[in-house]
């Protein structure tokens, strides 16, 4: 799966911009950021759902509408209506008979886990339910590329963890998997690779540890001992601070200090024993090392 | 990884270069029968379409027995063009129904299948003429049963008719579907025909409106659409009446193929 130089507008807002991206088969993949950061327009145009208005995607080598049309790229969307008045086995044979080849309509049920409502009407049907349903008519065609726009919300605990094993077992068998989040936990736990998104640009790109790194990290912030017209010291600690491990940043503003660290304990420690004051401690949340990590990026 | 793993990964990558498109860009009999499934599970279709033809047959139709509507039967004008509603109400409700789902997000759910748009469509229109032709046999039926005749042949023809004429209604529908809130466009649509069949002359005779009315009812869709059906009753019929349907066909598809277009931008 090949993304190049993607951009799309909505008028004066760039929803997605400049996204270059290679996604090599078996990969789990999760494309992580914020609410409104591109996620599902970037998803829409690999699906064929949308045009970008700049660059191309290129599917198995094709276009994202030949390969829907080939059964190699199949999705589980969260917008996605069904149709009330069918049942729920009618759902998938509907869908099934699209295909030029689909798996059986039994086969799809019983891993989706719904062959017990197999016969219910679609509108008695909870949101959980109609999201495995939604999940059954993805398998149909035994894509290449399953595409899951935030698949598990509305999930249980146990039925995220079901989820995920049988999406990870599919994976060993040579199919693609990409899906969009907003948590962070999730992506860590059952992702081999983390896309990080923000603002419609790629942040980061990297194994879901060295994210986990990013987002992980802190800031620590003192106010600078005095010294007599001694400014080398305050350069020497600088120097002393940059070296420690897990220290991304460190600035200088008047007397105060501000550092970014995934080790706050150590850096917290040599700032005392420099004799630094009015030390700060403050975690960030996922949502603040989004925004540090595009303002890096930009 | 362990080995099988890789060989069955192998294996299931080189396989995908044998997937195809589907044929007729996904049109299949399973789909027609799950659409008809869905017709007759809709009580208000079944209602519309089936039931108040036959009803209006048997309280205006056949009270009118033996009369004479110019040189035709009245129970036989009245069967005709009560049969013409009912196919009617098939095919526009049916084509409201497109924009519907498209509404409700289903289209998009099928945008990620093969599932051409034409083949979805196409697949909905035969399904709503299908259920216009049953409407039809209903109320010929009936009217054979009540003891009007009329030939087998002159009967056919004028079913043939009827559902043809239909077909230009699945484009209204269509068209009616995204003009109107989603919510309620087919009870909407459904009043509408109403309006139309009762001023074109289903429900009752035109004769029976003042003039000005009449001659505007001879550019509305269903006076065309029943004229021409009566055809074969031997009554005579209004040569414009061809132009009629005609031109609200080539209007109604024009209506229709704009919206569709104006919507698939947005899936």
């Amino acid at each position: 799966m090949e993304l190049s130089h993607l951009s799309k507008s909505f008028g004066s807002l760039t929803a997605v911009d400049d996204i270059d991206l290679s996604i090599r088969p078996g990969e789990v993949v999760a494309f992580l950021g914020p609410n409104g950061a591109g996620k599902t327009t970037t998803i829409d145009m690999l699906l064929g759902l949308s045009r970008p208005d700049e660059g191309s995607v290129e599917v198995f080598g094709m276009s994202p509408r030949r390969a829907v049309s080939r059964g190699l790229v199949s999705s589980v969307m969260q917008t996605g209506g069904l149709l009330d008045d069918l049942t729920v086995r009618e759902t998938v044979a509907y869908t099934s008979a699209v295909f030029a080849s689909s798996l059986d309509v039994d086969v799809v049920l019983e891993r989706a886990g719904i062959t017990t409502i197999a016969d219910s009407v679609v509108k008695k049907c909870s949101g959980g339910q109609k999201q495995r349903l939604r999940f059954a008519m993805a398998l149909l065609p035994d894509p290449a590329l399953i595409v899951l726009d935030e698949p598990t919300t509305g999930m249980d605990v146990t039925g995220r963890r079901d989820f995920w094993h049988e999406m990870r077992a599919d994976a060993m068998h040579g199919r693609t998997i990409l899906f969009a989040t907003h948590y962070l936990e999730e992506a860590d736990e059952f992702a081999d690779r983390v896309i990080l998104v923000a603002k419609g640009r790629i942040v980061a790109d990297g194994p879901a540890h060295e994210i986990r790194a990013m987002a992980s990290a802190k800031t620590v912030s003192a106010t600078l001992p005095l010294h007599d017209a001694e400014t080398s010291r305050d350069a020497d600690l600088r120097t002393l601070l940059g070296g420690l491990a897990g220290v991304e940043s460190v600035e200088v503003h008047g007397r105060r200090l501000t550092m970014r660290t995934t080790d706050s304990d150590w850096a917290a420690r040599t700032l005392f024993d420099n004799a630094c004051t009015d030390l700060e401690i403050s975690s960030h949340s996922l949502e603040d090392a989004f925004i540090s990590l595009t303002s890096k990026g930009a | 990884m362990t080995g099988p793993t890789v060989a069955s990964a192998t294996t299931f990558l080189n396989s995908l270069d044998q997937r195809r498109p589907p044929k007729f860009g996904g049109f299949s009999a399973t789909l027609l029968r799950l659409e008809f499934v869905r017709k007759l599970r809709n009580r208000r279709t079944v209602i519309f379409t089936m039931v108040m033809p036959a009803v209006f047959y048997l309280i205006f139709g056949l009270t009118n027995r033996g009369q004479m509507l110019g040189d035709t039967d009245a129970a036989l004008y009245i069967s005709v063009s009560l049969a013409t509603y009912g196919a009617m109400v098939a095919t526009t409700t049916g084509g409201a129904q497109v924009a519907v789902e498209r509404a409700l997000g289903w289209s998009r759910q099928l945008a990620l299948t093969p599932l051409h748009p034409a083949a979805s469509i196409l697949t909905k229109v035969l399904v709503s003429m299908f259920l216009g032709a049953l409407s039809v046999l209903v109320v010929f039926v009936l009217t054979a049963l009540t003891g009007v005749r009329a030939p087998l042949g002159t009967m056919v023809v004028c079913g043939v008719l009827v559902v043809l004429g239909s077909s230009v209604f699945a484009a209204f529908g269509v068209m009616l579907g995204y003009l109107l809130p989603a919510e309620n466009a087919i009870q909407l649509s459904s009043m509408v025909l109403g309006v139309l069949s009762l001023i074109g002359g289903l429900f009752v005779p035109l004769d029976v409106w003042p003039h000005t009315l009449q001659t505007i009812a001879r550019f509305t869709p269903a006076y065309g659409a029943g004229e021409i059906a009566r055809a074969p009753l031997g009554g005579g019929y209004d040569q414009w009446a061809v132009v009629n349907v005609l031109v609200w066909l080539v209007l109604f598809t024009v209506g229709s193929a704009w919206a569709l277009r104006e919507d698939t931008a947005r899936v």
